[in-house]
């Protein structure tokens, strides 16, 4: 049995907070037979790398943690961004962990048999650009085996690479996977598909969902690329011109698809890169409803939700989801939030 | 070229491809500029086998739990993604081999192991890839490489056959369940091979009596781009 096995995905609760801010709790199983037939869903099918190093600062000797938050150029694996700890390892909360030793451009880091070297140090202690020693296809070599998936303070049992893909994973370019999308299993699909649901992905380099660090977790998430395909582009587009509801399953989903959009509400296949934050105001283009987790009030992906419902239906299900006990992690339970004034997908 | 098409582009994985109708299905593949990658046990082999062909190798054991992720991540990330798989490793179980009697546990269950839970493990971890394929209209299949040991009863072969049998039983229901996903699924039996494998089970074998691996290699890429097509047919053409 599996670390994410033991926190029982079978029952799965599910909240759904419809478009006039009602409130509803179903077993996540039901997920299946949620939607109407040629309403769209899409999820983001990034599986996620071992992003997690331990090593040590060679001038120094001492040991450090880096975690890779973000590609510097897109799919090359010689350069990231990076967030750096001291001492400890997952089981100590991220945010009681040690700051790592003062890192300058040029420090050399060593990581098992991946060597890095600090390109520069940002504005912040814990962030760095690191760049590693050897040819793409080494790194990658190396980086799958040393490297560890990110662990969690509140998931005792070491995540291993299988507890962190999701039943979609397809494209590995994701550091923290884009969980929402443990919701989903094939059944839950194949329902999809027999009621006439349509199902697309995209892949979207999802980042770390907090550092423990409030300054640096303000600036979350960083930019984060994406890959939108043509046939995903062109199945967006159908649903909306047969005005049916686009659900995104995952935050991660929603910035893609709001930072692709064109002028006239379609969406730009290809690569991009979402920068920015959603929040409290923004206009949704393309999503009409959002499939998620439990977040917290100031974490980047709950300011998302101020852009589906505002802070009266947020708080309501804030409140109902402290009153049955949902689960508030990255393998926990879900959220699904319509668009207030959208047309209502269930 | 080996075949009457040309694959450019589709990117294939392959178990297994060091020796006997992996590595022909390797050459094969690159002559037709497929995109390729293999996974075998020996580091040094599969260093010289990459640098012969040119397709990417990757270091792993279909037999071991802890590889799969890793190897299905390297796979992914070096091709791009995947269109086809091809489940080729395989262990005849006991050598030399036994009647079932005196086959140890230990014996049955590592073939049954590297035949059936090692392609189990690799094509659901790969799963996610291959509808992805589906869905962008390239087609996507898995081919699984099977035996007449699987449907005929040959005494001694035993661990293999009901292996093999297990794994042509699990191809045929996965088949009907990923036909809406738009994946093909696919058990061949290439025959009777002049491979260092059935060296292994019949070694008395007159080599001049068994079919070249090349040619095994060479209809299972037509069965392979015939079930492609069925999916996709705009996405592979005939060479000129």
């Amino acid at each position: 049995m599996t670390a994410a096995d033991r926190i029982d995905r079978g029952f799965a609760k599910l909240l759904v907070a419809d478009a006039d801010g009602a409130i509803s709790h179903l077993p996540r199983a039901a997920l299946g037979s949620l939607f109407r037939p040629g309403d769209l869903v899409v999820a983001n099918d990034a599986a996620t790398l071992p992003a997690s190093l331990q090593g040590v600062h060679r001038s120094t000797g001492e040991p450090i943690e880096a975690r890779l938050a973000g590609w510097l150029s897109f799919r090359d694996p010689l350069r990231f961004v990076a967030v750096a700890f001291g001492a400890g390892d997952h089981r100590v909360p991220t945010e009681d962990r040690p700051s790592p030793p003062p890192l300058s451009a040029d420090d050399q880091l060593e990581f098992g048999p991946l060597s890095a070297s600090v390109e520069g140090s940002l504005d912040h202690p814990r962030l760095v650009h690191i760049r590693f020693a050897g040819s793409p296809a080494s790194v990658m070599r190396h980086l799958v085996r040393h490297g560890r998936p990110i662990q969690y303070a509140h998931i005792p049992e070491p995540l291993r690479l299988r507890d962190v893909w999701t039943k979609i994973a397809a494209d590995p370019i994701a550091f923290e996977p884009p969980s929402a999308g443990f919701a989903l299993d094939w059944r839950t699909l194949k329902g999809w598909r027999e009621r006439g649901v349509a199902f697309a992905t995209l892949s979207h380099a999802a980042g770390l969902s907090s550092t423990g660090d409030a300054a640096l977790d303000r600036r979350l998430p960083f930019d984060e690329y994406y890959r939108i395909p043509e046939a995903c582009a062109a199945t967006i587009e159908a649903a909306k011109s047969r005005s049916a509801r686009v659900i995104a399953i995952g935050t991660s989903v929603v910035r893609a698809l709001e930072s692709a959009v064109n002028a006239d509400g379609t969406v730009r296949a290809g690569e991009g890169r979402a920068s920015g934050r959603i929040a409290h105001g923004a206009r949704l283009r393309v999503v009409d409803a959002i499939l998620t987790g439990v977040h917290q009030p100031g974490e980047s992906h709950y300011e998302l939700l101020r852009a589906f419902a505002d802070d009266r239906v947020l708080n309501n299900v804030r409140a109902a989801v402290e009153d049955r006990d949902y689960r508030a992690h990255e393998l926990g339970d879900s959220l699904l939030i319509e668009r207030q004034g959208a047309p209502g997908v269930l | 070229m080996l075949n009457d098409f040309d694959l450019k582009g589709l990117r294939v994985a392959i178990t297994g491809g060091t020796s006997g109708l992996g590595l022909a299905l390797v050459r094969n593949l690159v002559a037709s500029r497929a995109r390729v990658a293999f996974v075998a046990r020996q580091a040094q082999l599969v260093e010289r086998i990459s640098r012969e062909t040119g397709a990417c190798g990757i270091v792993g054991d279909v037999g071991l739990k802890e590889d799969i992720h890793a190897m299905a991540l390297e796979i992914a990330w070096n091709l791009g993604g995947l269109d086809v798989l091809i489940n080729n490793a395989s262990s005849l179980g006991p050598t030399p081999l036994k009647l079932l009697a005196d086959t140890e546990c230990e014996e049955l269950h590592e073939a049954l192991v590297v035949n059936v839970l090692g392609p189990f493990r690799l094509t659901k971890a790969l799963f996610g890839a291959l509808t992805a394929s589906a869905r962008e209209g390239r087609g996507a299949a898995v081919i699984n490489i099977s035996s007449d040991a699987a449907v005929s009863a040959y005494s001694g072969w035993g661990a293999y056959g009901a292996a093999k049998a297990a794994l042509n039983h699990m191809t045929a229901i996965w088949a009907e369940e990923a036909k809406d996903e738009g994946v093909r699924f696919l058990s061949l039996d290439p025959g009777d091979m002049d491979t260092p494998l059935h060296a292994l089970a019949v070694p008395d074998a007159d080599p001049a009596t068994l079919k070249r691996p090349e040619d095994a290699a060479r209809e299972i890429v037509t069965s392979m781009l015939a079930a492609l097509r069925e999916n996709a047919p705009l996405a592979l053409s005939p060479s000129a």
